[in-house]
């Protein structure tokens, strides 16, 4: 098991040099640069800048000094943000972001699932179908529309609900965000669920159990444990997906989270930020993925001793 | 193939997703031609001018246009009465009105080229008559006063070119690096694969974001980047089925007859993938189509005077308070392109694979 763990994390090594490596050069290679305003700065005062940021050197200096310092933990000052590291961005912005995420993923499985088995249970019915309907809907509605629309229905009409802001987390000013990040995924994970289950109740030991006289409630425990696993094989992207979704949430609520400042970084050619902002989102994916590893291995033990 | 179309042909909801489709695609190909206005044309005296089959300018909205013109004219309006369509006024000022400058009329987009009926008082006094303009808004105007219909259309042009080519790049990329690495195998097989599950574990649409804000976003730089991200999964799908294939008699016949690895890749291992790849596809499209908008709706895809459902959608959602329609008119031209496009998907998989449907 530690051993599994070890084994994966040194196999995620390549993957986020390979992050690094591309991002940086990516950014260098575009044009423009971090303190570009729209009244040049005296190239005196550009030639101090680029001094003290360290981009007079030659790019590969610059780009080993760079990992050097990743390696000692430090992810740089920020450019555009200029009494800030970035390390303390992500300080501020990261629980914006996290919060956010962790309570959608908890809403979109809960819903998903719950909708899922019913639907499984009553294979056919207009329950059934409804729920097929919703899921569909669900995926074909693009965030960026249902947010406006929720804005518009329970902030601005019925005045229930913030139309936006942060607040410190309040917990009015977090359901609508949520729920505009967990909405695609409750229809991914309901379609899932009833795929997957809908073949485990037609399994051998599921039949057994029934010819034994067991309830429905404890069959489904039986029944939802095996259909888990193609659950948490979507686990990983799903958590990405979350990460990522949060851009236009965090846009559109205007929430100061890490999504926002990637995209502001990107538009300020603040290297060390965007650079941080990959590094960080790529590390969060392969974590998601290593533990939807692990949890599958808990509960089929065929998985365990897998790559 | 034939049995799959005879298949599809049964299921009416396929069916409807597809004429719905075909539908659209005619209508963004020839419909902005049939609206009337030309997608860039500004209308600066009807902006927000909400839905609905009316014409405008509306009855009521003659006469302030009249007198807000007549002001810039330095005379005052009087006696405005509309009759079958055309205007007539009196136009009274202090001094002789040049008559060069009733060409506000007609630049106002309200009225048509006008005619003097009456000189009266050196000039000071003149009777016009002028043809009001009846103009179309079946969704409105936007922020502008550009008609949305038109605009959704075009807009609906650069949704469909990057739902196919990006779609298309992503099956080159994805269907040509499957094959290889399936039929391959081994260490080749191995090594490829393995630089997939690495691209996997990659934050890629903060890449595609990376691409456009730092080099100029455009058309091409949109397809290049959202066909590079999406063809993993084609890629996936590909090498399992090549692995498949290797070990049946034809693609072994072949091989024993010499033929070179391209030769069996492409006449034999390729196209018998093609099934579930033209399922994949199918539902590839709307993933894309989804992409860019996201894109565009972030200000990074598609820029002026170019637009995309996306960046419609951003300025709708900019403007909803004072007039939702914005929002209202792209969004439903994506849903209902997305869910259309996601049945057809369905419906081809299960078409294509019946087994499956029996299960469903």
């Amino acid at each position: 098991m530690i051993g599994f763990v070890l084994r994966r994390l040194l196999q995620a090594i390549p993957t986020l040099f390979l992050v690094i490596t591309g991002s940086f050069f990516l950014i260098r290679l575009a044009p423009g640069g971090p303190f570009d305003l729209e009244r040049p700065l005296p190239p005196a005062a550009m030639a101090n800048l680029a001094r003290v940021y360290g981009l007079d050197q030659p790019l590969r200096q610059q780009y080993c000094r760079y990992l050097g310092s990743l390696l000692r933990g430090d992810l740089g000052p920020s450019f555009s943000f200029r009494d800030l590291t970035v390390a303390e961005l992500f300080a501020r912005g990261l629980p914006v972001s996290a919060s956010l995420g962790a309570l959608a993923l908890v809403l979109a499985l809960i819903l998903g699932i719950g909708l899922g088995t019913f639907a499984a249970y009553r294979r056919g019915s207009v329950a059934d179908r409804l729920v097929g309907l919703l899921a569909g809907a669900s995926l074909a509605l693009p965030t960026f529309v249902v947010a406006p629309l929720l804005q518009i229905v329970f902030g601005l009409t019925l005045r229930w609900l913030p139309v936006g802001s942060w607040e410190g987390g309040a917990p009015s000013h977090l359901v609508l965000p949520v729920i505009t990040l967990a909405l695609p995924q409750v229809g991914t994970l309901a379609r899932l669920t009833r795929a997957s289950l809908g073949e485990v109740l037609t399994a051998p030991h599921i039949r057994t159990q029934r010819a034994m006289g067991l309830g429905p409630a404890r069959i489904a425990r039986h029944a939802l444990r095996g259909a888990m696993l193609p659950i948490l094989a979507i686990l990983g992207p799903l958590g990405a997906a979350l990460l990522t979704g949060s851009v236009v949430v965090e846009t559109i609520f205007g929430l100061p989270g890490i999504g926002r400042a990637f995209v502001d970084g990107a538009v300020n050619r603040d290297y060390t930020l965007v650079m941080g902002t990959v590094l960080l989102v790529a590390v969060a994916v392969i974590l998601f993925n290593l533990l939807a590893d692990l949890l599958s291995g808990l509960i089929d033990p065929r998985l365990r001793l897998g790559r | 193939m034939r049995r799959a179309w005879a298949r599809l042909s049964r299921n009416r909801v396929a069916m409807v997703a597809l004429l719905f489709l075909g539908a659209i695609t005619l209508a963004c190909l020839f419909g902005p031609f049939l609206t009337g206005h030309a997608p860039g044309r500004i209308y600066p005296d009807l902006v927000q001018a909400p839905p609905g089959l009316g014409t405008h300018p509306r009855p009521e909205a003659v006469a302030p246009a009249l007198e807000g013109l007549a002001f810039r004219m330095r005379a005052t309006a009087q006696d405005i009465a509309v009759h079958d369509g055309r205007v007539r006024l009196t136009l009274v000022a202090s001094a002789p009105i040049d008559p060069r400058a009733l060409g506000y009329l007609p630049r106002s987009d309200l009225f048509g080229a006008p005619r003097i009926l009456e000189r009266g008082e050196d000039g000071r006094r003149l009777v016009v008559e002028a043809p009001v303009r009846r103009l179309h808004f079946l969704l409105g105007t936007d922020v502008l006063g550009r008609d949305l219909l038109t605009r959704c259309l075009v807009a609906g042009r650069i949704a469909l070119l990057i739902g196919l080519v990006a779609t298309l790049v992503a099956l080159v990329i994805g269907i040509v690096y499957g094959a290889v690495a399936g039929y391959l195998g081994g260490r080749v097989d191995a090594v490829m694969m393995r630089g997939v599950d690495i691209l996997y574990a990659l934050p890629f649409v903060f890449f595609v974001i990376m691409l456009l804000v730092f080099f100029r976003a455009g058309l091409g730089l949109i397809l290049v980047a959202i066909g590079a991200v999406e063809w993993l999964d084609m890629a996936r799908l590909v090498r399992a089925q090549t692995l498949a294939l290797r070990r049946r008699d034809f693609v072994r016949a072949a091989e024993a007859l010499g033929l070179s690895t391209t030769a069996i890749l492409r006449r034999h291992v390729i196209p018998n993938t093609l099934g579930p790849v033209t399922v994949a596809a199918t539902l590839l499209v709307p993933r894309v189509i989804l992409l860019e908008s996201f894109l565009s709706f972030l200000g990074l895809g598609v820029q002026e005077p170019q637009t995309s459902w996306g960046a419609l959608i951003a300025e709708g959602a900019r403007a909803i308070e004072s007039a939702p329609w914005l929002l209202a008119g792209p969004a439903s031209f994506l849903v209902a392109t997305l869910v259309a496009l996601n049945l057809l998907g369905d419906g081809l998989s299960d078409a294509l694979d019946p087994r499956l449907a029996e299960r469903r």
